[in-house]
């Protein structure tokens, strides 16, 4: 089956609409509050809310700190995440694949 | 459906701490059966996909937006261990990079979008599958329902530990009605979401549908040296080079 699509490619074309869902798409998201923060509104549960820990760090609330616009900040800040949570999971598949085969080799 | 701190108290966050710590642990564990050659690759992709999506807020009702959560989907792609861990790595990042979810809800956070997600989702999942045929329709459609109703699920587990661990006097009663409501119009957009891409990728390469791949054909694995019998093989035979 030589029509047959590649993993390769699939990953490609899952990893550019990624990129484009957290780099370009995203700033057309709706900026309501979601589900969660209307009920606590609504419901006075958001009265004990406390500010993020790291509030005002280079990245926080998906804009790029010392870049002004706001395309281009909220763009620059998914693709960083994107790339930040591909690399982090593609790490954490190698160690368990490693730890298994260690194991693996162990029992012989 | 992010946690932000202040909502769950001290106890409550630290006993969801755990319960997320224990989780990802076992997690780790099953995810060594489950990445074989083929959803290796696909973990990456999974996470950051997920990432991406839970950017993409869409309204739902006046003054309100949800976004998907993603368990279901992960789930059924790269199977329900390893598709745990790439939401609870979403969560850590979007916490620890982007100031989203709280650091003290973290556990909470991990156990309701990660954890209970994954379970529903996989679980329905994998029921509905294994009464159906095995078509793109069936995939499609129990993907849908699979996810739609894993959102609502999780709002419930959060109004469970709010329930017990809660820093406002409200009624629960209350606030499980509007959670439950507002995250069953939530789901639907999950639903439509994880419906599309799992219907896709069953669509071109059904082995790498790790909810379904178990019960695709298995035929003995042939290189593409030998051309000869490539006519032959059925699409998930083939092992990429």
């Amino acid at each position: 089956m030589s029509s047959r699509i590649s993993t390769r490619t699939v990953i490609i074309v899952g990893a550019v609409v990624a990129l484009l869902l957290a780099g370009v798409v995203s700033f057309y998201a709706s900026s309501a509050p979601d589900g969660l923060e209307k009920v606590a509104t609504d419901q006075g549960i958001s009265e004990k809310e406390k500010a993020h820990d790291l509030d005002g760090s280079p990245l926080s609330d998906y804009g790029t700190k010392g870049v002004d616009n706001e395309r281009l900040s909220g763009g620059l800040a998914g693709v960083a995440g994107v790339a930040v949570t591909f690399a982090l999971v593609g790490g954490l598949v190698l160690a368990v694949r490693r730890s298994k085969r260690e194991e693996t080799s162990e029992r012989r | 459906m992010h946690v932000p701190d202040g909502f769950i108290d001290a106890p409550v966050s630290i006993a969801a701490g755990v319960v997320a710590a224990g989780g990802i642990a076992i997690c780790l564990r099953g995810a060594r059966q489950e990445l074989d050659d083929r959803t290796a690759p696909m973990a990456g992709l999974v996470a950051a996909f997920v990432f991406s999506a839970q950017m993409i807020n869409f309204p739902v009702a006046a003054g309100t937006s949800g976004h998907l959560l993603g368990g279901a989907l992960a789930a059924i792609l790269v199977g329900p261990y390893t598709g745990a861990l790439c939401v609870a790595v979403v969560l850590l990042v979007q916490g620890l990079l982007f100031a989203d979810g709280g650091l003290t809800a973290i556990g909470v956070n991990i156990t309701t979008m990660s954890l209970v997600t994954v379970v529903v989702g996989w679980v329905v999942f994998r029921l509905l599958t294994r009464m159906l045929p095995l078509t793109k329709a069936s995939v499609t459609g129990s993907a849908f329902v699979a996810a739609l109703l894993s959102v609502p699920v999780a709002a419930l587990a959060f109004v469970g530990l709010y329930a017990i661990g809660g820093t406002s006097d409200v009624s629960i009663a209350k606030v499980a009605t509007a959670m439950v409501g507002v995250h069953v119009v939530i789901g639907i957009g999950e639903a439509f979401i994880t419906g599309l891409t799992v219907g896709a990728v069953f669509a071109v390469r059904p082995d790498l549908v790790r909810g379904v791949s178990d019960r695709l054909p298995k035929v003995e694995l042939r290189s593409r040296a030998t051309p000869g019998t490539a006519s032959a093989t059925p699409a998930n035979a083939e092992v990429d080079a």
